[in-house]
């Protein structure tokens, strides 16, 4: 499961609305698209325990009842935890989202991580390139820290807005390891306060 | 490299290849078995990527019906595509199974489903992966897999024969099974594998190249392919089922996109019309329509499985199916308006075919795809196709009036005794199909010409002829490219070497798999690809083994000539496909096999399968009981040589 790609994981959530039966809204137009929106796409090959999306249905559906519909439906792989009826009129996930944090598992373990990590924190700039584009990683970086349990294991808060994402992957290879070789797992979303809104 | 250590080699190995989800398994439907309790373990194998592989129905079919049975285990493997192989290669990591990512060498029996002659290096890549001896001689199946291989290919298993322990020809559903008890019996004893290739060989629709020997005449024809142990039989009789099975409906929802994304169904199988030069509607007779509620239920049941947002209703020619406007309106009506598309490919063009897709479609989105081809009234005739240009006219017309603006057309170069001028047609009927649909959706139309390049098949009234050259394509193809230019005309060929490596294969002998393992020592793979494919590498390979690839392309066989495909017998006799072969040659036609039995084999092969299944079954004549024939039916046209 880890391996589907973003557009891979929404056809993965349609098709288990459509065996559990639920009416799934569609948008109107001449490629009509089911209306599932992930707040934040998870990037391929990462794990995640607490991914959001918004959904809409065609018609109001008792949570409850819509929650166990989608639990059984859902394929090896995609666990759904919590279902809430929202209303439409909120902004959605998408534009609510500001940080997400990772717990990373590197390959073996690393004597110098602490220092690493703190020469990271202490730096007032990273720049880096990513597909060709220059960027600074640092302001992005809002939490790293060596898990207290694990010292292979880092865990990290990292902005994710629109325009502004930091990737753990990044954070890991500025820390002069080999990005491909560690585990990544997004442990939580964190949203702006709706309060307001 | 451990069986248990692979899953840790993957995680290491998967962040670095592309598409990573071609190599996890674990998909909703797919089924892991206990591996200890398994008494018989089977994987089943596409040679192509698992995008390619995975939508292939005959291996779903296979894969539902053997894990069905609870003493019994089925999985899947696929070719990794050439950045995974290099790192497999490199770690040492053999080729596994995705469900248990057991080492394919673990089991005790790989069938390999072979639809098309680009996929033969590919199939010999995958048995070098699984770290197994290249030729079957070279194999001991105590301690290594069987390895058989089925699909449309196997009708001619001459070119892959080096690499196969065992081919089935013709419909896997029951022989299968009949495979597997006899490995299971023979793992049972302590008999050499000799005994076990005869037992195989004595099950209908098996095939045991080693239990042949080819003779060549000096022109390097074939004399005679014979068998070389009593065990094994003068001909192989192709299998097939009498009725078709419920189809499966847990099929495998990838989770990644695949070529086809799709609930598939079989309505029927085998075709009436007799196209000249269709590989499938001679081999896949007799035809065997589904029931329709069989159909709805099914569809309804796998829709309910995989949450599929498309469903495919498959066979060689739709419009043929005999309750299709049934068929239609009760898909249409069970599963309209639920945001899922029906596709029904292959409709005859006529007018009934645009509104039966209407019945089906809930927008006008994509476009509606008509096959002629041909293009002139002598070379329809000559392939026995005949559609006039005025009823292509005429069906077109009725799409642009209901407001599609796309229509596709599927042409063929190269039919025998073609010539520039049938060529210079295809072009303009395209125009005018394009002018056709001006005149209701103006600028929007938009026609594209498919012309692919017509390749003999054995079994077919064409194996006789001639390939055109490549020159000859090449002069063909500028024609086309040159007049399909301009608004609302697009033209797609095929590369006229890629053409080449099929044609070599689909007619070719046992001397073909020497040029098979001079390609694999060259590295050589994916010829389906066009990054991959190497035409001058193939024909080096060609010249180390001193064989003429244009044998077995440009030239025309002489009509008693021996085929090296002689010993496999689908029913349909030589003698029916020569007599074809000729009227084509005069441009005679035939109808379509429903209204009138031309006695094409099939009956007098099958004549016992066909007496005990009801007469709906088969579109074929009834056929009864001798001792009532004359009784109750006197003017039964009982087909017989």
């Amino acid at each position: 499961m880890r391996f589907t790609g973003h557009l891979d994981l929404h056809r993965a959530w349609e098709r288990t609305f459509r065996r559990a039966h639920l009416p799934l809204a569609y948008t109107q137009g001449f490629h009509p698209q089911p209306r599932i929106q992930l707040a934040g796409a998870l990037p391929l090959g990462f794990t995640s325990s607490c991914e959001l999306a918004d959904i809409w249905l065609e018609q109001d559906l008792p949570v409850e009842s819509t929650l166990t519909a989608l639990q059984t439906a859902a394929p090896p792989g995609l666990a759904v935890h919590q279902a809430d009826a929202v209303d439409d009129r909120l902004p959605p996930l998408q534009v609510l989202l500001r940080s997400a944090t990772y717990a990373v598992q590197l390959e073996a373990e690393q004597p110098d991580l602490a220092q690493r990590v703190a020469a990271l924190l202490a730096a007032t700039e990273l720049p880096r390139v990513r597909r060709e584009k220059a960027y600074d990683l640092r302001p992005l970086i809002e939490a790293l820290a060596v898990d207290p349990q694990d010292p292979a294991g880092l865990s990290m808060q990292l902005a994710a807005r629109d325009s502004a994402t930091g990737r753990p992957e990044e954070v890991v290879a500025a820390l002069g390891f080999d990005p491909t070789a560690a585990h990544y797992h997004r442990s939580a979303l964190l949203l702006a306060e709706t309060g307001s809104a | 490299m451990t069986p248990e250590s692979i899953p840790h080699a993957l995680d290491r190995m998967l962040p670095r290849v592309e598409k990573p989800g071609r190599y996890t398994g674990g998909e909703l439907n797919s089924i892991v078995k206990d591996w200890a309790t398994a008494r018989l373990k089977v994987c089943l194998a596409f040679p192509d990527v698992y995008e390619i592989g995975t939508p292939n129905l005959g291996l779903a079919i296979l894969y539902d019906l053997i894990n069905r049975r609870p003493d019994l285990l089925a999985e899947r493997a696929f070719v990794p595509w050439s950045d995974m192989e290099a790192a497999m290669r490199a770690a040492g990591l053999p080729l596994f199974a995705l469900e248990s990512k057991r080492p394919i060498r673990d089991f005790d029996l790989i069938g390999i489903s072979i639809p098309y002659e680009q996929l033969y290096s590919n199939a010999v890549n995958f048995i070098d992966l699984a770290g197994l001896p290249l030729l079957a001689a070279e194999r001991d199946p105590r301690a290594m897999p069987l390895i058989i291989v089925g699909g449309h290919s196997a009708y001619n298993p001459e070119p892959m024969s080096d690499f196969v322990d065992a081919f089935v020809i013709g419909e896997g559903e029951d022989v299968i099974f009949d495979i597997l008890k006899v490995l299971d019996e023979w793992k049972a004893g302590d008999a050499p594998k000799i005994e076990l290739l005869r037992k195989l060989a004595g099950i209908w629709g098996v095939y045991v190249p080693a239990l042949y020997a080819p003779e060549y005449n000096e022109d390097g024809t074939i004399a005679a392919v014979l068998p070389i142990d009593a065990a094994a039989p003068a001909k192989v009789l192709k299998r097939i089922v009498p009725i078709l099975p419920p189809p499966p409906t847990r099929l495998i929802v990838p989770y990644i996109a695949t070529i086809h994304n799709r609930y598939a169904v079989e309505i029927m199988r085998g075709c009436t019309r007799g196209c000249r030069f269709c590989h499938a509607g001679m081999i896949t007779r007799p035809v065997r329509e589904r029931r329709v509620e069989a159909i709805v239920d099914a569809i309804e049941e796998g829709l309910k499985n995989t949450g599929f947002e498309e469903i495919a209703l498959l066979s060689l020619s739709s419009s043929d199916y005999g309750d299709v406007v049934d068929l239609v309106r009760k898909v249409g009506e069970r599963f309209a308006g639920k945001h899922l598309s029906v596709s029904l490919p292959s409709l005859r063009i006529e007018s009934a075919s645009v509104e039966l897709m209407e019945a089906l479609k809930d927008n006008k989105r994509g476009g509606f795809t008509f096959a002629p081809e041909a293009a002139t009234e002598r070379m329809r005739e000559i392939i026995n196709k005949p559609v006039s240009t005025e009823q292509l006219l005429e069906t077109v017309r009725a799409v642009f009036e209901r407001g599609w603006t796309h229509v596709k057309l599927y042409f063929m170069i190269g039919h025998p005794a073609e010539t520039l001028a049938d060529v210079q047609a295809i072009a303009e009927v395209c125009k005018r199909v394009r002018d056709e649909g001006r005149k209701y959706v103006g600028n929007k139309v938009s026609v594209t010409a498919g012309v692919s390049t017509f390749v003999p098949k054995p079994h077919t009234p064409f194996q006789w002829v001639a390939c055109d050259s490549i020159e000859q394509i090449r002069a063909k193809q500028s024609l086309l490219k040159r007049e399909l230019r301009g608004p609302g005309l697009k033209l797609n060929w095929n590369n006229p070497e890629e053409t080449q490596l099929e044609a070599w294969f689909s007619r070719g002998d046992r001397r073909l798999g020497a040029v098979l393992r001079a390609a694999h020592r060259k590295g050589i793979r994916f010829d389906a690809w066009q990054e991959h494919f190497n035409y001058p590498a193939w024909l080096e390979c060609f010249a180390e083994v001193g064989l003429d690839p244009r044998f077995y392309t440009h030239r025309e066989r002489l009509i008693d000539e021996t085929f090296p495909w002689e010993h496999i017998d689908v029913a349909v006799k030589k003698q029916f496909l020569a007599e074809d072969y000729r009227w084509s040659l005069r441009g005679q036609t035939r109808i379509d096999c429903r209204e009138r039995c031309f006695a094409c084999g099939i009956l007098p092969k099958f004549t016992a399968l066909r007496m005990q299944t009801p007469a709906k079954a088969w579109e074929c004549p009834e056929v009864k009981p001798k001792h009532l024939r004359r009784a109750t039916t006197p003017e039964l046209p009982v087909a017989g040589d």
